[in-house]
């Protein structure tokens, strides 16, 4: 089973959620994996000491212009959808702009003149890191400078198709690279704060979850503070809302600093882990 | 002048101090660029919304009855987008990048690419002047596209309306979209927070500014958080020659201003944390370079 724990608006405890129930399922003996997917930001990484077992770096094969074969016809520049083919045939000059390249291989399909090799650049690097009792930690990241993480982030979630329970950690927002780790979820959690952006970066993630045909609950977190109208929405929709987390200033301090409140309180492990056991049987009632 | 507020991390309070900087601009143009969940809009309520849609991407459609099955846009496809189902090809749309090579390669000429999303760029005045925003549609990739032409709409703005001031809101994160914010931008102002978390996405996205040679600011925000943290990031600022803004304290009562749609200035102009906006405001607007 895999868990994505997701947000529409950055900073609403994602993370936070995704670490301390890790902790908690392995508190219970169970034996997870923890999937970091915020490849532009992984810091999952800060809360778990692991052995580094592996390492795998994600290529993009780009393409390479032989300019002694060239004739400059501009086919390649024709087919690229990505304007990454850069040509003014008169003078004779070509390039190929790299960042804007996705690796489609249309412009070797196009080129009649065998002039275009193809090389690999590096998009980043998963990393998979043993942790005690039999859990694992891997760890998506882009190259900084990296255009799409979604590369980085399809190897992450191809390296954990083997591995029983996951818990994903998604990166924010509600495009691509967000999409391509809910795709591989069998249970959304939502992470959000009871604000108007939180409201309405809220909507925006259920409407896509709802024609990805996902299940979903939402984790209100710094319940407390700002107002009551993400609570009425979610009794409109009937969203289960799975958890409160009261704001705490200590819950910060512990976070800051890279603690665990699953770890320092009992009654967290509890607290998430019969949250995990709710989503197993609402999976199961819905599919 | 065009002046990015980014974080790296998301949730440090980037876009309620852009909307605070705004307010004490009072005469600005704000390009709200975080397309995937653009919000400064809540709190300005623009009026005379001009609506533009754009395409951004599109998605290979299999027409059925053309499709003879051979497979070929199968082999061709580096997306994983295409797989065989009953004999005829099948698009998987969540994973197609729109390349149209199997169009291409399609010996039948089965496959079309069609235009699926739609996109809103969106600009309206408010109390301060004009807000740009866009409005990304559900799983879209090409957020670069439509963050470059907010900018680019309120570059336009800027010059009729005769205003000097562009505030930019980023979006988080190092990837595509806030390199298309913030290239170019005259400075770049780094909203972090004391965590270890903040730290680390600090750095990754200064070393993205220190690539695209833009000067920057940082301004920690929720500074009493963790004040040890705090004072690692002001060694990190001092050791890599990053000027520092200022230091806003934590105080719920900046949640509570964007529940009531202020922004933290209208809110309680009178407070601490005002002063402390104020002060990092003026450093970063009004200080001669």
């Amino acid at each position: 089973m895999k868990i994505a724990v997701a947000s529409g608006k950055g900073g609403t405890g994602k993370t936070f959620v995704a670490t301390n129930l890790f902790y908690a399922l392995q508190n219970e003996g169970l034996v997870p994996t923890l999937l970091d997917c915020d490849a532009e930001a992984p810091n999952a990484g800060i809360f778990f000491n692991g052995k580094k077992k592996h390492t795998l770096e994600v290529v993009l094969k780009v393409p390479e212009i032989d300019t002694k074969r060239c004739t400059y016809c501009g086919k390649c520049h024709e087919y690229c959808n990505y304007n990454a083919v850069f040509i003014i045939p008169p003078v004779k000059v070509i390039r190929i702009l790299e960042e804007l390249c996705h690796g489609c291989g249309a412009c070797l399909y196009a080129c009649n003149e065998k002039a275009i090799n193809e090389k690999e650049i590096c998009l980043g690097k998963v990393s998979r890191f043993d942790l005690s009792l039999g859990a694992s930690m891997i760890v998506t990241q882009i190259c900084v400078g990296v255009y799409s993480p979604v590369k980085v982030i399809q190897a992450g979630v191809r390296e954990t198709n083997d591995d029983p329970l996951v818990i994903m950690d998604s990166p924010p927002g509600t495009s691509c690279p967000f999409i391509q780790t809910v795709v591989r979820a069998d249970y959304v959690l939502l992470v959000t704060e009871p604000t108007p952006f939180g409201l309405s970066d809220l909507k925006h993630s259920i409407t896509i979850l709802k024609g990805l045909d996902k299940s979903c609950g939402v984790i209100i977190n710094r319940s407390g503070m700002g107002d009551r109208a993400i609570y009425d929405f979610l009794q409109q929709q009937k969203i289960p809302l799975l958890m409160e987390i009261p704001f705490d200033k200590s819950i910060a301090a512990a976070y800051a600093k890279g603690d665990l409140v699953a770890m320092q309180n009992k009654a967290w492990c509890e607290k998430l882990f019969s949250m995990f056991n709710l989503i197993v049987a609402n999976g199961n009632s819905h599919h | 002048m065009e002046t990015a507020i980014i974080s790296g991390k998301g949730g440090t309070g980037k876009s309620s101090v852009a909307a605070a900087f705004a307010a004490l601009a009072e005469e600005v143009v704000v390009a709200d660029c975080d397309v995937d969940a653009a919000n400064l809009y809540i709190l300005f309520h623009p009026e005379n919304i001009e609506h533009r849609s754009f395409t951004g991407s599109r998605e290979a459609v299999i027409d059925d009855t053309i499709c003879d099955g051979c497979g070929l846009c199968v082999d061709y496809c580096r997306f994983d987008a295409l797989s065989m189902a009953a004999g005829h090809a099948i698009v998987l749309g969540v994973f197609c990048d729109g390349c149209g090579l199997c169009a291409r390669v399609c010996p039948q000429h089965a496959i079309e690419m069609e235009e699926n999303c739609e996109s809103t760029l969106c600009s309206g005045n408010f109390r301060y002047g004009q807000l740009v925003y866009g409005r990304l549609a559900p799983g879209e990739e090409n957020s670069g596209k439509l963050v470059s032409m907010v900018r680019e709409k309120a570059r336009q703005h800027a010059r009729d309306r005769r205003m000097n001031n562009i505030i930019i809101d980023g979006p988080p994160g190092i990837g595509c979209p806030v390199i298309a914010s913030i290239t170019g931008v005259d400075q770049v102002v780094i909203v972090t927070e004391p965590s270890k978390s903040g730290m680390l996405d600090l750095k990754r996205i200064w070393s993205l500014c220190k690539s695209l040679r833009l000067p920057a600011y940082v301004l920690i925000n929720k500074y009493d958080l963790h004040i040890a943290q705090s004072k690692e990031i002001e060694a990190f600022c001092k050791a890599n020659g990053i000027r520092l803004a200022g230091r806003i304290s934590f105080d719920p009562i900046i949640v509570d201003a964007m529940v009531h749609c202020k922004t933290v200035t209208e809110w309680v102009p009178g407070s601490g944390i005002v002063s402390e906006i104020k002060t990092a405001y003026r450093k970063i607007f009004q200080e001669t370079l």
